[in-house]
């Protein structure tokens, strides 16, 4: 193991590493939690120049006022965000366990091509498709739409998608596979009752990165969508800030509101999280 | 009976030819929607850096005129410099994470809870982390400006500082980026093999010698996809300009992603052709990078089968 693990140092260096680790977390959230003393703090502490002091009082009402107090509420950008992000997610798993299938199990002149196109248009900036990607969406009359801006997430998280089903079905025990053939079973019988029920683990890692991924994209909602009525939570609360300026009690709670699904998601799955994250960091 | 039943079945074509075509039917409808979508784009955006087009009108032929009108664009060297130092300083993401990865390495009390709170940064959309650090950086209250404050006399109010904003803003970037790379080199710590780690000690290797000779050649994979995933992070760099500081003040924090939105969509654009042909610069700069990362990965395939 390394570092060498600290139950072998000495009882100084061990009281030292115990002391060490809150102050070093604590360093490390500070933005993180200043922004939540803020949302919590009453408009009046503000105006007094109260920043950092003692709140005077627990204001719950500034998460109250984000719902309500604001010309479009945050409940409905945060309906909007799940909205894209749901479909997305469920398009993209569909999609990405077929490519990766394909690519994964057939070995045929092609497959390590198409496998670098989608690693490749998986890395390349977004601004080479803004312009006709925006067209597009016009043309089939999906500008500002919710189904516009999840379609366009689909397929480019399918590319990623792509990456990482292939890889985890590669690593499958082929003679699974070989041995249903012998069989005689149909290829689409090996997929649906052999190979998909082995993904449920690359599906459940995807599933949580996607809806993270998508829950926080900000560039393509501002170039998508337009209205509060269909803008997920981060556009909306980018618009939301140029109305607030300087009422940072409610900017603060805003942000933390906006934060909460992604959060939550990866505390709740928090291994399936990381197994996605880290598909490849090790050999 | 028996007999009839050992008759081969008749070889229908589709029986035949089952194993050639399966993997195309499976791969259609993705590959059509990345076509659509991804491939595509990238080809008109080529074109398109070709004319002059408002969005609304015919387009007009200009040949390589918005290549030349880069050329002397002040605007747009700014944003080229700027994504220089965003590519430089975000691959301090990469020793730092490790720093925080082999401080988190120990197996103590609630030591779980430590690394998913450190983690916990890169969970929070780009837009929170921005909005959190003009909080944080805020003239008058803002924390740093009164920390500044205390210990020189005079605050700095860094976002509105033409020569700190753009380093304002990459120390938020980092801050996500710093957590994931930790999470990356966690997980390979969590797989160097102690044999050899116990060897080397015997052999009187420690610190920095044993990090160097002994843990970074065996965390390998882990460096290389933290590299990836940070280059292509710094290159992508839009929420956070957008949200902090809207390129400014006087246009000085602009990164290539932000001047092409700029120049395309916002309210000083409509000039999507211009727009084009600074994404199609971007795209060289990023193809440069991922040309590297797609040669390395063909020969590791190659390696494997």
């Amino acid at each position: 193991m390394f570092p060498r693990p600290i139950q072998q140092a000495s009882a100084q260096s061990r009281v030292l590493y115990q002391i060490a680790l809150p102050v070093a977390l604590l360093l490390w959230l500070f933005p993180l939690l200043g922004v939540a003393v803020t949302s919590l703090r009453p408009a009046s502490d503000l105006a007094a120049g109260n920043y950092f002091g003692m709140p005077s009082a627990i204001a719950w009402q500034n998460y109250v006022d984000v719902f309500t107090k604001t010309s479009t509420p945050m409940s409905q950008y945060i309906l909007n965000s799940f909205k894209v992000t749901i479909p997305t997610v469920i398009g993209t798993l569909i999609l990405s366990t077929m490519t990766g299938f394909a690519l994964g199990v057939y070995r045929f002149r092609a497959n390590l091509l198409v496998f670098f196109m989608f690693v490749a248009g998986n890395f390349v900036p977004f601004q080479i498709l803004m312009v006709p990607v925006r067209d597009l969406t016009f043309g089939m009359g999906l500008y500002n739409t919710s189904a516009g801006l999840a379609l366009f997430h689909i397929a480019f998280q399918t590319g990623f998608c792509t990456l990482f089903m292939r890889n985890f079905i590669s690593a499958l025990p082929r003679e699974l596979i070989e041995a249903a053939r012998v069989e005689g079973v149909a290829e689409w019988r090996i997929f649906w009752f052999i190979v998909l029920p082995l993904m449920r683990p690359a599906i459940a890692a995807l599933a949580v990165l996607v809806f993270t991924f998508i829950w926080n994209d900000f560039f393509w909602a501002t170039v998508l969508t337009t209205s509060a009525s269909t803008q997920p939570v981060t556009a909306g609360l980018s618009s939301l800030n140029g109305q607030w300026i300087a009422q940072w009690h409610l900017v603060s709670a805003g942000s933390i509101v906006a934060a909460l699904p992604p959060v939550l998601m990866f505390f709740l799955m928090q291994k399936h999280f990381i197994a996605g994250l880290t598909l490849g960091a090790v050999k | 009976m028996a007999l009839a039943s050992e008759t081969p079945r008749p070889r229908t074509w589709w029986r035949r030819n089952q194993q050639r075509l399966t993997p195309w039917l499976f791969l259609a409808p993705g590959m059509a929607m990345f076509v659509f979508y991804v491939i595509y784009p990238i080809i008109a955006s080529f074109r398109l850096s070709l004319y002059d087009y408002d969005g609304l009108s015919a387009p007009e032929w200009l040949g390589l005129a918005n290549y030349a009108e880069l050329w002397t664009d002040p605007a747009f060297t700014t944003s080229l410099y700027n994504n220089v130092l965003w590519l430089v300083l975000y691959l301090l993401a990469v020793p730092a994470g490790l720093f925080i990865a082999i401080f988190l390495n120990q197996a103590v009390m609630g030591i779980r809870i430590y690394k998913s709170l450190f983690f916990f940064p890169f969970v929070i959309s780009q837009v929170v982390v921005g909005l959190m650090f003009a909080w944080f950086y805020a003239p008058n209250f803002g924390l740093l400006y009164n920390v500044i404050e205390y210990f020189t006399g005079k605050g700095v109010a860094i976002l509105a500082d033409p020569d700190l904003a753009t380093y304002g803003i990459i120390a938020a970037g980092l801050w996500p980026q710093i957590a994931y790379v930790m999470i990356l080199y966690l997980t390979g710590l969590n797989n160097v093999a102690p044999d050899q780690v116990e060897a080397a000690r015997l052999d009187g290797a420690k610190g920095w010698k044993m990090l160097w000779y002994v843990i970074l050649p065996q965390l390998r994979p882990a460096t290389f996809i933290a590299v990836v995933v940070t280059v292509i992070g710094a290159l992508r760099s839009f929420d956070l300009v957008s949200i902090m500081t809207n390129g400014g003040p006087f246009g000085s924090t602009r990164v290539l992603s932000y001047y092409m939105y700029e120049q395309a969509l916002s309210e000083y654009g409509y000039r999507m052709g211009y727009g084009a042909a600074i994404a199609v610069v971007l795209f060289a700069i990023m193809m440069v990078f991922i040309s590297g990362f797609i040669w390395k990965m063909v020969r590791d395939e190659r390696g494997v089968h």
